[in-house]
């Protein structure tokens, strides 16, 4: 009897639970996702890059809304880590209301999931996705905004043989696919540059460095390079500092984040990183998006919030365009429509997708930190930029004049 | 009679002071300058050895001048890490002697006190007087709060998870630990998530000049930066392990202990009482976490709720090396692996093909070794039916 009346009372929880669910599909909802760590050490920029994303539909979603459509907001915490953002993509492709997700903030992440997504044609954008497998495995659904490893690499290569009194660099990295890919290019750059690679090594240390210092201080080079993560670089100058370094230290845009001032404290003052993504402060379209995301999250905006939110104005662009054009709105349809993206203007640049999904003219920066204060991060001297074209676009800009 | 009755006694007091003395300082601090000359000779002997066989230029130094530049830092590093393990094998090593079993959430009693120390150190700061504290009254300070708040978490943690199961089969403790552990972690994860919402727990060392000058130390071609925080480690564990000597062979707390370790039935058959003799093994153990994860987080600056794992796992590594079970091989399984793996960290840079990724692999291999030739460890007794 007992148990008769609580079964009972269950389904009278469900049947009344699922009447708003009904009620909410037939408002024609399109749901936007997005894919980053929420938890964990890389917390800081994940978090910024699902603010960002929150702030965009909620500011650039008013054509949807006009056509009666709601546009909802799903994020996803891929805590940084491979096997959480695979559970997670094969979690949320069953959801036939999201289009399109954004993310994720890890290369390592980001490829095993976008196999996911390419099997279910759902579309995803990456703001900060910088290792060259992302795009260059041709997958249809896959795109970002933001440069390559390849031309970071060799860039920061380039800057480094440019320093006066550089001759031997030491190159480290994270053994993830960006740390180790960026690191890669690096070395063959910096080898090509003329400089002397006294070793490359990789490690997976997290707290205590000692054991990767002692042989570079044997080694003595001129710069460390090291390809990795904010939350395990800015640690490693720290103990770097204390027992007895003092070259210089160079990193690719892992660094990009006030942590790293936070964590390397005076001893990543002066240090140099290349990234694919200026901070908002370095884009004059982006003051507006530094001030709305301030009121509404009470702290400025990470370095990648502002490409999460142009990541998400090209899908909503994209998913317009489809509805515009009368077609019925698929998943298929939002993929075709966001790498058709034909010169999108968004306030870190304006975007044109290749065939490869890379975008044709992608930014890149070097900086120096100047200040121990994590407030003053958005403040690093940026200390050269330049656009570079994707392979894809460079090779058709090639073929012509041959 | 009576003169000569009382001289004798004076001298037998007297004796039985140095005696006291001898047996529970001198003695265990010898022990472990033995295992440290012994670990770091032989050590250095392989790496001139090595330096011998492969004598070319690579890149652009000699693996001998490699080697001669960077053994007194590989020394220090891998002394002060090695009694971090050794601190964190006592606890594996306490439990299993009594509770025959291994307390996997031992790493995150570790991690726990890591985050204390944090904790302890961020408020004084906050509180704006951190630099008016005396460097040993801070010190001290920190790593008794840690030791305090370790200890009551593992008492907690066998009344809660493990006690209930102590008629069980042994993998199920098992299991249970490891559902402590992964609880622990996300426990310390959210609460830092709600607090403070950072994950990055930097200790505020920045403003303390006494902790943050290096001393400068040159010895032939070589220059060796200790760090403050390096001392701290070494005295701290040093200190606290002669204590833990002393605690379980010199006083009735310690005997009643190694009475429960023999034969728990026994044991309680004599009039001691069992649980309470296994919640302060608990304490002790988990104390020694504590003090190991506040005196590592001091050293490294930075820890996460993550912190724990290799740790964890490289201190159960050391106590078995050691022979699990036995405290004296929890110290030397500790100092050797930490020596271990700061030479193989040092040395490997030299072969491009291997490079410090495959340190562990190494080390690891060394302990198979070790374990055909002496399957209980270096210093265990034999014994039969244990996990």
């Amino acid at each position: 009897m007992q148990f008769k009346r609580s079964v009972f009372f269950l389904f009278v929880v469900v049947l009344a639970l699922s009447v708003p669910l009904v009620g909410a599909q037939d408002a024609q909802v399109i749901k936007i996702a997005s894919q980053s760590p929420l938890s964990g050490p890389q917390s800081v920029l994940g978090t910024s890059i699902r603010n960002a994303v929150e702030l965009a539909i909620e500011q650039l979603s008013g054509p949807l809304t006009e056509m009666g459509y709601s546009v909802e907001f799903v994020p996803f915490d891929d805590q940084a880590t491979p096997d959480v953002g695979v559970a997670n993509a094969n979690l949320l492709v069953n959801d036939a209301a999201i289009m399109a997700v954004i993310g994720h903030l890890n290369s390592g992440v980001a490829i095993p999931s976008s196999e996911v997504y390419n099997d279910n044609n759902l579309v995803m954008v990456s703001p900060a996705n910088t290792n060259i497998a992302i795009t260059d495995r041709g997958l249809p659904v896959v795109n970002r905004i933001c440069g390559r490893d390849d031309t970071q690499g060799a860039a920061g290569a380039a800057f480094a043989a440019s320093l006066e009194g550089v001759e031997s660099v030491y190159v480290l990295h994270d053994t993830t696919a960006y740390g180790q890919g960026v690191a890669d290019f690096f070395q063959k750059a910096a080898a090509e540059e003329g400089l002397t690679v006294l070793g490359f090594e990789g490690t997976t240390e997290t707290a205590n460095f000692e054991g990767v210092i002692q042989p570079i201080l044997a080694l003595d080079p001129d710069l460390i390079y090291f390809g990795g993560i904010y939350s395990q670089t800015g640690i490693f100058i720290n103990q770097a500092r204390a027992a007895g370094y003092e070259g210089l230290y160079m990193g690719p845009d892992g660094f990009d984040s006030s942590e790293f001032a936070e964590l390397a404290g005076d001893a990543g003052v002066n240090t140099y990183y290349t990234t694919v993504a200026a901070p908002p402060t370095f884009y004059p379209a982006a003051a507006q998006f530094i001030e709305d995301y301030t009121a509404k999250f009470g702290e400025p905006p990470q370095p990648f919030a502002a490409q999460a939110y142009d990541s998400t104005g090209i899908v909503l662009a994209a998913i317009q365009s489809v509805l515009e054009s009368g077609e019925e709105l698929t998943r298929e349809a939002v993929a075709a429509a966001v790498r058709a993206t034909e010169n999108y203007e968004g306030m870190t640049g304006t975007y044109t997708f290749d065939d490869n999904g890379d975008p044709e003219l992608a930014t890149y920066v070097i900086l120096q930190v100047g200040s121990s204060d994590p407030a003053e991060w958005s403040n690093n001297a940026v200390l050269a930029d330049f656009q570079a074209p994707s392979p894809l676009a460079a090779a058709a800009e090639a073929t012509p004049s041959s | 009679m009576l003169d000569a009755g009382r001289s004798s006694l004076g001298s037998v007091s007297a004796r039985s002071v140095l005696g006291w003395v001898y047996r529970f300082i001198l003695f265990p601090i010898g022990q472990m300058l033995v295992f440290i000359v012994g670990a770091a000779l032989v050590l250095t002997l392989l790496s001139y050895l090595l330096a011998l066989l492969f004598p070319e230029p690579r890149p652009n130094i000699s693996l001998m001048t490699q080697v001669n530049r960077q053994l007194p830092g590989m020394i220090v590093s891998g002394i002060t890490i090695g009694f971090v393990y050794a601190m964190i094998a006592l606890g594996y090593t306490l439990v299993y002697g009594v509770l025959k079993f291994i307390n996997f959430a031992h790493s995150e009693i570790f991690m726990f006190g890591s985050v204390v120390g944090f904790e302890v150190m961020q408020r004084l700061a906050e509180g704006g007087n951190l630099p008016g504290w005396s460097p040993v009254l801070l010190v001290a300070f920190v790593v008794l709060a840690a030791m305090l708040a370790s200890g009551l978490l593992a008492v907690l943690i066998e009344r809660v998870a493990y006690r209930p199961l102590r008629g069980a089969p042994r993998l199920v403790p098992l299991i249970s630990a490891i559902g402590v552990s992964f609880f622990m972690i996300d426990v310390v994860r959210a609460f830092q998530a709600i607090t403070r919402n950072d994950f990055n727990l930097t200790y505020p060392l920045n403003n303390l000049e006494w902790i943050r000058n290096p001393v400068k130390l040159a010895i032939g071609e070589a220059t060796v930066n200790i760090r403050p925080t390096q001392f701290i480690v070494v005295l701290g564990a040093v200190v606290t392990l002669i204590a833990l000597n002393y605690f379980v062979n010199g006083t009735k707390l310690g005997r009643g202990i190694r009475a429960v370790s023999q034969d728990m039935a026994t044991a309680g058959l004599m009039g001691i009482n069992v649980n309470r003799m296994i919640s302060l093994t608990f304490f002790v153990g988990g104390a020694f976490g504590g003090a190991a994860g506040a005196l590592f987080g001091m050293n490294v600056g930075t820890v996460t709720p993550f912190v724990g794992f290799i740790p964890g796992i490289k201190a159960f590594t050391a106590a078995v090396l050691g022979g699990i079970g036995n405290i004296t091989g929890a110290l030397l399984g500790g100092l050797t692996l930490g020596l271990i793996e700061s030479f193989l960290n040092g040395l490997l840079v030299y072969f491009p093909v291997l490079g410090q990724r495959y340190t562990d692999v190494f080390a690891f291999s060394v302990l198979i070794l070790i374990l055909i030739f002496r399957p209980s460890g270096l210093l265990g007794e034999r014994v039969d039916e244990k996990v």
